[in-house]
């Protein structure tokens, strides 16, 4: 006997996708994750413009972490131009990364991820039971977006970032009315650790390798090297030489492996396992409290990491304004030489890479992007594989419900792959 | 109790962002559902109810040939049909393709062109169907989204603006940046709706919200040009995410 069940258009993800999965006999024998959002050439069109529009342009990819699309391709041109961002630049470029990962993992844990758990179709539904609880959400989600938009001008596709630091700094008086807020949002991070810890989680834990920055002194946000659990060690520069992209017929992004050994996992699973002992120790008890150790492999746990993340973001932010002081320059002066220049940060969803070549007149010659979404599109069909196989007696209904919140357990960012969801079960 | 419209959320090839700013009205949002249903938007929620639609957002620029029969179909079934942001009001980012030949791109990104299929041009919603309304930006700005879906309710026109840049600098009392540090500004030649952003953070407007009513671009770029500004960096200034929007695609098209 065979089966097919289908969804076409996954919902509470970034951008457009589908799922195919095809069971027979009982068994699951096929499991696509289709991304048909529409390819827009980023990497093509950056060829001919100046190296300082590389961030302007690039975080246009995505309209949910535009500040990750920034930090990486500055990071890129100023290891080119042998630039180091460092002191209260460096902080300001950490503290708008907060303010990213509380918007971006905000949204997702209460309006994208958290209703799977709790069985409503989305958050304003969830809204009518549990007003409070989406209240504190929004409100913790409008807190990073502020943050973003103080130090970056606006929340979606800020203005004030460029090579070699920012267009202007806020004075420290600008940012000391955001220290209550945030510490309002420190204390509903921290809630929301504790409400998401009483989830049910399936019973789920593949052997990942998980694959993040790692920095001798602070949780990865732009720098480091890329290690895994796996004994992956290298520097940003040596990514292509162990990593590399495949193109599969049914979508539209590409797929990441690790050389010789396949799938691998990025995002905040793997910068928590990676960097645990980083935390400050206060986070590392709420995440223990929650029911985490110092290594989480359910990717259905990834809400619980993903608050965790918050809570973190809410310290650090608070760290960094109390110990801010304005720096005397905004920015430094850039200037083009040709050569070739890599970038990792830590976007919300995972490791971003970019690679830029640019001539002695500082046009870009060559762009590569690897954006998280793509690195872990094959690692997210192992995890739908190993959830139908188990899940095989559930009503096709629930199946399907529990199919697709394994994709979103990676709050995939289709935009960003594309360079991806519609969900098809198939029985037969 | 009366029934309230329906309002429907699509989307094109575009990053999200503008969508992204209806869930970014976290103070409004759940008053806002008192007022309207929202009836589908994939973003948010796995819940959808059928069509027609009161209210469609469209959200990103026509890129494939299956989208032209989408957005036919959206249409037909939306009794006002709005283009939100810089791809669906002038093909967006993406339609830098416009100025080349898109086969020459398949290859740089993706190792087998074959499995892509897609068109030559990127183009706006407008080029496609008729269009009720164009909110622009790169990203819109939330609050004029949320004038947008208040005027949409009260069943007026929306109050926004079509002048330049330059008024909301004046309004907030900045120095001008091109005056004042001779810094290149398409300030004068763009459409108002970010509140001056980049001039309040001491740089040049770069254009997110492309062209205002009747531009002057040329004499915009005969400025830059006395202030140093090469050609081919004059071809990239108007080239951005509004660069389909005609004003700027012509101005572009002088400097090359």
């Amino acid at each position: 006997m065979s089966k097919t069940i289908k969804v076409d258009y996954l919902a509470r993800v970034e951008g457009e996708g589908a799922l195919y999965i095809r069971i027979k006999d009982d068994r699951v024998t096929q499991v696509q994750l289709k991304i048909f959002e529409p390819p827009r050439f980023f990497e093509a069109f950056l060829q001919g413009r100046k190296f300082t529009e590389a961030p302007d342009i690039t975080a246009r990819i995505c309209g949910i972490c535009p500040v990750a699309y920034q930090m990486s391709s500055v990071h890129a041109m100023e290891q080119l131009l042998g630039l180091k961002v460092e002191g209260p630049l460096r902080e300001l470029r950490r503290l708008i990364y907060c303010g990213e990962w509380i918007e971006s993992h905000g949204l997702h844990v209460y309006m994208l991820h958290a209703p799977d758990f709790l069985g409503y179709a989305d958050a304003l539904q969830m809204a009518r039971d549990y007003p409070e609880v989406v209240k504190r959400g929004l409100k913790l989600k409008q807190i990073g977006n502020e943050l973003v938009a103080l130090v970056g001008g606006r929340e979606v596709h800020p203005i004030n970032v460029r090579v070699g630091g920012f267009y202007s700094v806020p004075r420290k008086k600008d940012l000391v009315p955001m220290v209550e807020k945030l510490k309002w949002a420190r204390d509903a991070a921290l809630e929301t650790v504790r409400w998401v810890g009483t989830f049910d989680f399936p019973p789920v834990e593949p052997e990942y390798e998980f694959v993040s920055l790692r920095h001798p002194q602070e949780y990865p946000f732009n720098e480091g090297r890329l290690v895994s659990n796996k004994g992956l060690d290298i520097a940003v520069d040596d990514f292509e030489n162990h990593f590399e992209e495949e193109h599969v017929p049914y979508t539209t992004a590409l797929h990441s492996v690790i050389k010789a050994r396949g799938a691998y996992y990025v995002g905040p699973m793997a910068r928590y396992n990676n960097n645990f002992d980083l935390l400050p120790s206060g986070v590392q008890a709420a995440a223990q409290e929650a029911g985490l150790t110092s290594f989480c492999r359910n990717p259905f746990q990834s809400i619980i990491v993903r608050s965790v993340e918050i809570l973190y973001a809410c310290e650090e932010s608070l760290r960094i304004i109390d110990q801010y002081e304005q720096p005397d320059r905004p920015y430094l002066e850039a200037e083009p030489r040709a050569g070739v220049g890599h970038g990792i940060s830590e976007a919300p969803r995972g490791s971003l890479y970019h690679r830029y070549r640019i001539d002695d007149q500082g046009v870009i010659q060559e762009a590569k992007i690897v954006p998280p979404t793509s690195q872990n599109q094959k690692t997210v069909e192992s995890d739908l594989y190993q959830v139908a196989v188990q899940n095989l007696h559930l009503p096709e209904d629930q199946l399907t419900w529990l199919c697709e919140q394994a994709i979103r357990n990676y709050d995939p960012c289709i935009s960003c792959s594309v360079h991806f969801l519609k969900l098809h079960l198939e029985r037969h | 109790m009366k029934r309230r419209p329906k309002l429907a959320v699509w989307k094109f090839a575009s990053c999200d962002g503008c969508q992204l700013s209806l869930l970014d009205c976290e103070d409004e949002l759940l008053a806002l559902t008192e007022r309207i249903e929202i009836a589908y938007f994939m973003e948010a929620s796995r819940a959808t109810v059928r069509g027609p639609y009161d209210l469609s957002l469209v959200e990103g620029s026509i890129t494939t040939p299956y989208d032209i029969k989408r957005i036919q179909k959206i249409r037909r079934s939306s009794k006002f049909l709005v283009a939100i942001g810089a791809c669906a009001t002038a093909g967006g980012i993406q339609a830098l393709r416009n100025f080349t030949e898109v086969e020459k791109y398949l290859p740089l990104v993706y190792a087998r062109p074959e499995y892509i299929h897609t068109l030559e041009k990127s183009s706006p919603i407008a080029a496609q169907v008729p269009v009720d309304f164009e909110l622009r930006g790169c990203p819109i700005n939330k609050i004029q989204l949320l004038e947008l879906i208040s005027a949409f309710l009260q069943g007026r026109r929306p109050n926004i603006h079509p002048y330049s840049v330059c008024w909301e600098c004046k309004m907030r009392g900045n120095i001008c940046v091109m005056v004042a540090h001779g810094i290149p500004c398409l300030g004068p030649v763009t459409h108002a709706g970010c509140g001056a952003l980049c001039p309040t953070y001491q740089r040049g407007c770069y254009g997110c919200f492309g062209p205002k009513e009747t531009p002057n671009p040329a004499s915009l770029s005969a400025r830059l040009r006395a202030l140093g500004v090469p050609e081919d960096d004059l071809v990239r200034l108007y080239r951005t995410f509004n660069a389909e929007a005609e004003p700027f695609r012509q101005e572009s098209a002088a400097h090359e």
